[in-house]
């Protein structure tokens, strides 16, 4: 539509776009290490069923995905091949960091082969702690996240700004389950 | 049996000759395919650079490191309690399994033996996690041949394991609960009874995955006669577990090999098979998680009263010295070679994982076979990227 | 050792004899090339070889039954220069000690290249070390000694490895890339004088004392006077 390409979105048509966009999210699914098999526990097994939450897992490709959850320890060996993955998928993407490997290296935060969390490669939207989290937390992070998106401006989106709240007193920072700030 | 593997090994070299005649007729170039490191079929962050002539490989080389955390140099720098906590991430699925080894070397440094009921203990929790861990395999052998539903009954059935685990160690994965000297803490009441009926869910299971996968035709065409691994090159290549007994050598630490569990209090049966293909190991492995659950029932029976732990002073300094100690993994025989010096931590750690070598054979194995096949055959000797990288 | 259980005619028992005899079939094949060996009985058996015999011995074990090939790696018995990277900056560095002091079967050099090996007939393992040069080698600047590729097949991606963590050069390998490591990854990790960079940036978090409460802040002032005399 052409408001979008220009930039303008009246309010309630950003926020009905907005509740569209959060319960359709196509998941690619960056299975690293541990949090990988729990990662597959939330999104396979039908004890903590993802796609009750409108997420679906398994995207054929980078390229029709919204949402990565990058699950496990990013190495320096690995992180190129994140930052093309991520580049190649297209706007409007959201990232869950998931475990305490992908948020700030973890158990191997003095290793010589380990990046110190993935947000030095990527911008992350929700941060999942744990090691590994409990599905629950990831479905947690999911649903903080959809919330986060109910609330975004989408104008400022597609004007290249990134993520900007839309209405009242949103968190343009990012989000850690559990609350806390991200230091 | 045997004389399906003949007859289709027959047909498959008469079509690589075929292929070759061709090739060679057609002058087609060879062309570099690269797989992963990031990939729907392959377990984990593995990269797979192989050349082929037309639809075969001529040269396959894998390339690990992409999960390379340095656990041996980590070691160096903590305290052998801290180290119990890094190492149960070695093997992910079945990290109950990792900790036992390195906790068994340190024990033969000291000089301490755990109490008989924290051995026993350590054995049935140590069966749980070979239960865990060749369950999602079983489900994740499907999806690489593009059976997509075993994997959800995997995921189901492996949560009443997962149940079991956090039951009485407070940790789904990563437990954490072995100490030197005993475990953490004993079991929670009730625990006995739940694990006797999940052994029987796991039972159903283990026959559903049977009807369901192996009787599958289309199964039984892509796995037989693929990846054959005769002995001697599995020997060489320090093959082990359930890829060693595929191709017919009958070698299992837990019954060849004494050592502080309670394997010699049990009976059990150590499954071979002679073909050594793809489908052989597949085979093994569903029998052998079968024969697990039939393990841990008998183990149930017999857990002796007592305490879980030792005497073991408040901070522990393990004297010098060097132990190796190696266990009947899920995965194969994973081993620590321990040095200590006399600190508080160890000074040298050598970690020998199974997938390490299992998959070291991946460059001899995948020489003219087809494309399609290369996921059959990694599918089937099976490996976690952790385990390979450390 | 600790005893293990108390059964005395389980069959996988390997005894000393059978270890024994192991040793004096290996001298009878190696001779003097054997520097030192240990045996504790009941448990395991390690042989300490000549830098020069390391491929022979490899052979040898493998014509007497070994044909199990478990691992190949390598310890550097320097103690570490950084301890264990927990060192309070605002106090003096510590003392450390630097002299190299081996293991099991002694050893004259910084480096040693250690194997293990299994004979699934007779169920026993051994574990068989050698000394590395200590001298460089002056074309290659590293330290060399003789590659098992010819022996055992899976020795090729165990010497990847060793070379990639230890800089120890494999004379007769095909192919000696990094196996872990990126290509231009710089420093052989293993070494004990390859730092952890993280815990140099950062003091570790543990040396810190816990800050006093408010209120105790004076009063441990007043008690710290008090009790120095």
């Amino acid at each position: 539509m052409g408001l979008v390409d220009k930039g303008r979105m009246p309010k309630p048509l950003a926020s009905l776009f907005n509740l569209g966009r959060s319960y359709s999210l196509w998941v690619y699914q960056w299975g690293l290490a541990c949090c990988a098999i729990e990662m597959g526990a939330a999104f396979g097994s039908p004890r903590y069923d993802v796609m009750r939450l409108g997420v679906i897992p398994l995207p054929a490709s980078p390229r029709q995905a919204d949402l990565v959850v990058i699950s496990g320890t990013v190495t320096d060996k690995m992180a190129p091949a994140i930052k093309r993955l991520y580049e190649q998928m297209p706007e409007p993407k959201y990232v869950i960091s998931m475990g305490s490997c992908a948020n700030c290296g973890g158990p191997y935060w003095d290793s010589y082969s380990v990046t110190k969390g993935v947000d030095q490669i990527i911008p992350v939207d929700v941060y999942v702690p744990g090691c590994p989290p409990r599905p629950e937390a990831l479905l947690e992070g999911v649903v903080l996240l959809q919330q986060r998106i109910k609330n975004e401006d989408m104008g400022a989106r597609w004007r290249g700004e990134g993520y900007k709240p839309l209405l009242g007193k949103g968190q343009p920072q990012p989000i850690v389950v559990g609350g806390g700030p991200v230091e | 049996m045997t004389d399906l593997v003949d007859r289709q090994k027959l047909s498959y070299i008469a079509a690589q000759a075929a292929d070759a005649r061709l090739n060679v007729e057609l002058e087609t170039e060879g062309m570099t395919l690269n797989i992963g490191p990031q990939h729907p079929a392959t377990h984990g962050t593995l990269r797979i650079i192989v050349r082929l002539d037309g639809e075969q490989v001529v040269w396959a080389d894998p390339g690990a490191g992409y999960m390379h955390r340095g656990y041996e140099k980590l070691t160096e720098v903590r305290t052998f309690p801290q180290v119990t906590t890094l190492i149960n991430r070695i093997d992910w699925l079945g990290s109950f399994a990792n900790e036992v080894p390195f906790i068994l070397a340190a024990e033969q440094l000291m000089d301490i033996e755990a109490p008989p009921r924290a051995q026993w203990i350590r054995t049935i929790l140590f069966e749980l996690s070979r239960i865990a861990n060749v369950s999602l395999f079983l489900g994740d052998l499907g999806v690489q041949l593009g059976a997509i539903t075993p994997v959800f009954m995997a995921f189901r059935d492996r949560e009443y394991v997962l149940n079991l685990i956090e039951g009485a160690t407070g940790g789904r994965f990563h437990p954490n609960f072995d100490r030197i000297g005993g475990l953490k803490d004993d079991l929670p009441k009730g625990w006995i009874d739940e694990t006797r009926q999940v052994m029987k869910k796991l039972r159903n299971f283990c026959d559903e995955i049977e009807n369901l996968l192996f009787g599958n035709k289309i199964f039984q065409d892509r796995t037989r006669g693929i990846g054959v691994i005769p002995p001697a090159v599995a020997l060489q290549y320090g093959m082990s577990g359930a890829n060693l007994r595929a191709s017919g050598i009958d070698w299992d630490l837990r019954r060849d090999q004494r050592i502080a569990l309670a394997y010699d209090k049990v009976d059990f049966k150590v499954w071979t098979h002679p073909d050594g293909d793809s489908f052989a190991r597949c085979w093994i492995r569903l029998q052998e998680t079968r024969e697990a659950t039939k393990i841990v029932d008998q183990l149930l029976d017999g857990i002796p009263s007592g305490p879980v732990m030792a005497k073991v002073p408040r901070i522990i300094k393990v004297p010098a010295g060097e132990a190796w100690v190696s266990t009947e993994n899920p995965l194969g025989e994973m081993g620590y070679y321990v040095v200590s010096q006399g600190e508080l931590g160890p000074f040298r750690v050598k970690i020998r994982t199974a997938s390490f070598n299992n998959i070291s054979i991946v460059p001899w194995v995948l020489r003219g076979v087809y494309v399609p096949d290369i996921i059959t055959i990694l599918a089937s000797l099976y490996f976690i990227l952790g385990d390979i990288d450390k | 050792m600790a005893p293990l259980s108390d059964a005395p005619d389980a069959p996988a028992l390997a005894s000393d004899t059978l270890r024994e005899s192991i040793v004096d079939t290996l001298r009878s094949r190696l001779g003097d090339a054997i520097v030192d060996v240990k045996l504790v009985p009941g448990v395991d058996l390690w042989v300490r070889v000549r830098t020069d015999a390391w491929r022979d011995a490899g052979l040898a074990l493998r014509d007497m039954g070994f044909h199990y090939f478990c691992f190949l790696s390598a310890i550097d018995w320097m103690p570490s220069p950084y301890g264990r990277g927990e060192d309070d900056p605002t106090a003096p560095p510590p003392e450390r000690k630097t002299e190299i002091v081996q293991g099991y079967t002694g050893g004259e050099t910084r480096f040693q290249v250690f194997a293990r090996l299994t004979d699934l007939e007779r169920h026993v393992g051994i574990t068989i070390k050698a000394d590395v040069a200590d001298v460089v080698d002056a074309a290659d600047g590293d330290h060399v000694i003789d590659s098992w590729v010819t022996n055992y097949a899976g020795a090729n991606w165990h010497e990847r490895e060793c070379h990639e963590m230890f800089g120890i050069r494999f004379a007769g390998h095909p192919d000696l890339r990094n196996m872990y490591l990126p290509t231009d990854f710089e420093g052989h990790p293993l070494r004990k004088d390859f730092p952890l960079l993280a815990r140099h940036v950062k003091p570790w978090p543990g040396i810190v004392d816990v800050e006093p409460l408010p209120d105790e802040g004076d009063d441990a002032a007043a008690g710290e006077g008090a009790s120095d005399d």
